[in-house]
């Protein structure tokens, strides 16, 4: 049968601040267990929280970024539980009043444009770090009291594919804004996803399941294909979803149910005493919005709009910030308008050469210039090939040097002397009678083995486009 | 508002205390005796009063985002009741 997909996603970002939420203790990442703690983050008695004024500026950054709506009152509350990661057994978090509500984030899949509600943006704490050990767990409470930011999507996500486009997008805009490194190998960003399916046409939504321990993007993405897939097969063989939390399990791709010692939610919120509510005044809106970068979509519609590229190459080149700088660089320092050129040795050789060394294409020691000469030295003045200009692509990034000082100390420039070519010519073809009367006798692909043998004897410096055009006219001769 | 036995034990499981059937029925008795006073205050009329969430008229409290003073491990963990070298240690939490 066939079944609609329906998924919303929690995401929680933890912001760079150089402090907690609620005290000073360094949110340094990789310490020293249990060193960045202290009476306020360990919850002891008579402590008291004091709000981290650049968590509160950051968080209104990525509302606005997200669209959202900033509330102009806002409040803390209490989310009550046990357990031993938090040891004041509440969490200062947002209830009823949160930071923002109502935004909105664009994806594009395959051409295709579609708007993700985002239902609200809001403020808590980390909690502290658990590991699990032979009959014990070890408690580090470090973590505890780091500003996170919670974004709940509306349930407006229906396939896998846009779940994972969102998070992307999603990592794209806040790493703009400088906030957060969004890295989900270090827990700066962590997702989780509630989906369920439905019959095509209904109303009702069916049971949910929320899938948690997704470690990647991609984690993400088969997480909700392998569930979907189950759900569906529990609803084909006439079973029903039952509403529980599952757990990913990334070596045996599948989904497992967890097996908690917590009982049923309930939270108890109530309005944190301790925290005065806070007024944000659209003064301050303004503010901290003139500061917010030209983000991933606007930047993008604008590479196609000035660079005359392909939405696809605006959005790779777009992704990130830095790479997005450096690439507009290069667009700017090279003459012709058509900039496709350099848009493709961006996407394809220099991006290849900076992922197989983990980078980004603006962290290698390039300057848009030098792969500008490049560029101009295979692309306009034909002095080298496409391939040889790969390789020197790679030495210019592994050595700092010059195109041009390569080209020379290699002597790889590409000879377009043709009386030279000529000769060459003349020996390849008094070589190769046999190919020379598969091209005479109509076969056209005998000259691109020609053109070989004629590279071949350059040691691969013959400029191969004059090559064949006088290999052409020589056999006419012959 | 009557507060009935399943309600208290409830509560108790929340705030993981355990209750025997006589202490059940006695903090039922003397929770409905507080609930019943707390609802004399629905006679006042409330009509006209946004909800107060702080009694207090203070507001945008922050402080600058610069780094203080941690505990030094030691401190933090002197009163832990159970610890492992610079761990806090608890019974394991999950299976």
């Amino acid at each position: 049968m066939n079944y609609e997909v329906v998924i919303g996603l929690e995401v929680h970002v933890q912001l760079k601040t150089k402090t907690k939420s609620f005290c000073g203790c360094s949110t340094e990442f990789g310490s020293e267990p249990n060193s960045q703690v202290c009476p306020v983050c360990l919850g002891f008695p008579g402590s008291l929280p004091v709000l981290n004024r650049s968590f509160l500026d950051y968080a209104v950054k990525v509302a606005l970024a997200l669209n959202c709506k900033v509330q102009e009152y806002t409040k803390f509350d209490r989310k009550n539980y046990f357990y031993p990661d938090l040891p004041k057994d509440y969490q200062i978090s947002q209830y009823d009043l949160p930071l923002s509500r109502e935004g909105f984030l664009d994806i594009e899949i395959d051409g295709r444009h579609k708007r993700i509600g985002i239902t609200r943006v809001h403020m808590e704490e980390d909690a502290g770090k658990l590991i699990h050990q032979q009959g014990v767990s070890l408690v580090d409470y470090n973590r505890t009291g780091m500003p996170l930011l919670e974004i709940v999507s509306e349930p407006e996500i229906s396939s896998p594919l846009e779940a994972y486009e969102y998070l992307n997008n999603l990592k794209s805009i806040i790493k703009y804004l400088d906030v957060s490194d969004c890295d989900m190998e270090k827990g700066s960003l962590r997702c989780d996803a509630n989906v369920s399916i439905r019959k095509i046409g209904e109303k009702a939504l069916g049971t949910k399941a929320e899938l948690k321990n997704m470690n990647s993007f991609k984690a993400v993405k088969d997480a909700l294909s392998y569930e979907i897939e189950r759900q569906a097969q529990v609803l084909d063989s006439g079973g029903k979803v039952v509403q529980e939390t599952l757990l990913w399990d990334e070596k045996q791709m599948k989904t497992f149910s967890m097996r908690s010692k917590e009982g049923a939610k309930d939270y108890r919120y109530f309005p944190e005493p301790d925290l005065p509510p806070f007024i944000i005044s659209a003064d301050r809106i303004g503010e901290i919005k003139k500061n917010i970068p030209e983000l991933p979509q606007e930047k993008k519609m604008r590479f196609m709009k000035e660079y005359g590229l392909s939405e696809v190459y605006a959005q790779i080149l777009t992704c990130d910030k830095e790479d997005a700088g450096y690439a507009e660089e290069c667009f700017k320092a090279f003459a012709d308008k058509d900039k496709k050129p350099v848009a493709n040795w961006l996407i394809g050789a220099l991006s290849a050469i900076a992922s197989s060394h983990n980078r980004g294409i603006s962290e290698e020691k390039l300057s848009p210039e030098n792969l500008i000469d490049l560029i101009v030295l295979v692309e306009k003045k034909q002095i080298i090939s496409n391939l040889v200009g790969k390789s020197v692509l790679e030495e210019m990034v592994n050595t700092g040097k010059s195109a041009e000082a390569i080209i020379g100390e290699k002597n790889l420039a590409q000879i377009s002397d043709s009386s030279f070519l000529e000769n060459l010519a003349d020996e390849v073809i008094k070589e190769n009678a046999r190919s020379v009367q598969d091209y005479k006798s109509g076969k056209a692909n005998a000259i691109m083995f020609l053109v070989g043998q004629l590279m071949k004897k350059s040691k691969g410096k013959a400029n191969p486009k004059l090559a064949q055009e006088i290999l052409k006219r020589r056999l006419e001769n012959v | 508002m009557s507060i009935s036995k399943e309600t208290v034990d409830y509560v108790a499981n929340l705030a993981r205390i355990q209750l025997n059937e006589q202490e059940l029925e006695r903090l039922s008795r003397q929770l409905q005796g507080i609930l019943d006073f707390i609802d004399k205050l629905r006679e006042i009329d409330i009509s006209d009063i946004a909800p107060t969430s702080h009694i207090l008229e203070i507001k945008n409290i922050l402080r600058d985002d610069t780094p203080g003073e941690s505990l030094p491990a030691e401190k933090a963990l002197a009163n832990a009741p159970s610890k492992n070298g610079r761990f806090f240690t608890v019974p394991k939490v999950i299976e």
